[in-house]
């Protein structure tokens, strides 16, 4: 007969080691990652029921051809030139009533922030990754003439206001605080960036 | 005295370890519960382009996802080596993204359905034509805040 005692206790020294190895399992699986990009707004599909006109010199034409090359107002332009020139576009001022604006007020040039449209053109072979760059030149351009409104109004980029005020980390005090903040600047410069449709060829 | 005397040659106790499955397993619950399985397989090749002006989007239950890309090389032989669409997991034209959009908008909670986003997750190689017949599209269901989603990087590096 076998020796008979109490049941032999099951060894339980290697349950953190197996405990480590699934723990290194999803330590390596786990991407915690936030998608960034372009934010845009399409225009609805509706016409505006009475149609505004504008201005020639209020609108900044921007043409892309199917070779990636750049047209700004009727003027070949090297897309590295793109955000200065949008810059010297919106901040020009060119009726006096911008307080704001340090641009060169010619009054061939937009009047008022307010007023200042940028169209955006593109071919049906222009490339994917060429837009891009060229839409972020333009929000570049937006972003730095309002970091430059709010680092004198607030002490403080816009871009940075801006993320924090997105965040849903952000307590609702601060967040109230800064929306309007964000808002003021916003109006400053306003985003009118216009997409027309595509040219055919 | 002799008390004090005697505790002297019994050496350091061993740590005890009992404890440490323990932590160990509470990080495993913490990593098992944050991770996100990959929902769709990609069939297109995905090399987003570079912008430095970028917003994060944040809360995916907001977020609708369109790609787009050149079928990777295990398709391309079925669906040639145009760029294509990808919703959920197979090919689709341009015409069926409203459909999509509209089926996607109705599985969401009421209270986000109207401010849902669409992520257009493009190939950097792809054309525009494709991107307007897109955008057409989001326009026609009235899906009009897209984010071109992008490396976070210098813009000037996709002109190479």
């Amino acid at each position: 007969m076998p020796k008979r005692g109490a049941p032999a206790e099951v060894n339980a020294g290697s349950m953190a080691d197996i405990a480590f190895l699934l723990l290194i399992f999803f330590l390596v699986t786990t991407t915690i990652e936030t998608d960034a990009g372009l934010d845009r707004m399409l225009p609805p599909i509706e016409p505006p029921e009475n149609d505004v006109v504008i201005k020639q010199k209020n609108i900044f034409e921007v043409n892309i051809n199917k070779n990636g090359q750049l047209l700004v107002e009727d003027e070949l332009t090297d897309i590295k030139n793109l955000r200065e020139r949008a810059i010297a576009f919106l901040d020009n001022g060119g009726d006096g009533t911008c307080t704001y604006c340090k641009g060169a007020k010619n009054t061939e040039s937009s009047d008022n922030p307010t007023k200042a449209i940028i169209s955006l053109k593109n071919d049906r072979e222009t490339k994917y990754s060429t837009y891009i760059t060229v839409q972020n030149e333009l929000v570049g351009a937006y972003n730095d003439l309002r970091n430059r409104e709010a680092q004198r109004l607030f002490k403080r980029d816009f871009v940075d206001m801006e993320a924090e005020y997105l965040n849903p980390e952000t307590e609702s005090s601060t967040k109230d605080d800064l929306k309007e903040k964000v808002k003021r600047v916003q109006d400053l410069f306003p985003q009118k960036l216009s997409e027309a449709e595509t040219s055919a060829n | 005295m002799s008390k004090f005397a005697k505790k002297k040659d019994e050496g350091l106790p061993a740590v005890n370890t009992a404890a440490l499955p323990d932590i160990v397993f509470m990080l495993l619950f913490f990593f098992m519960t944050v991770t996100v399985m990959k929902d769709s397989t990609l069939k297109v090749e995905n090399t987003l382009p570079n912008a430095s002006e970028t917003k994060k989007l944040e809360k995916k239950d907001r977020v609708i996802y369109i790609y787009v890309g050149a079928p990777t090389s295990q398709y391309a032989s079925q669906f040639g080596k145009e760029p294509k669409i990808q919703l959920n997991d197979k090919f689709a034209d341009p015409s069926s993204v409203g459909d999509y959009i509209l089926q996607e908008r109705a599985k969401k909670a009421q209270e986000l359905q109207n401010v849902l986003t669409t992520a257009l997750k493009v190939d950097k190689n792809a054309n525009m034509g494709l991107i307007s017949d897109i955008k057409q599209e989001l326009r026609k269901v009235n899906a009009l805040k897209v984010n071109y989603t992008t490396y976070e990087g210098d813009a000037f590096n996709n002109l190479q």
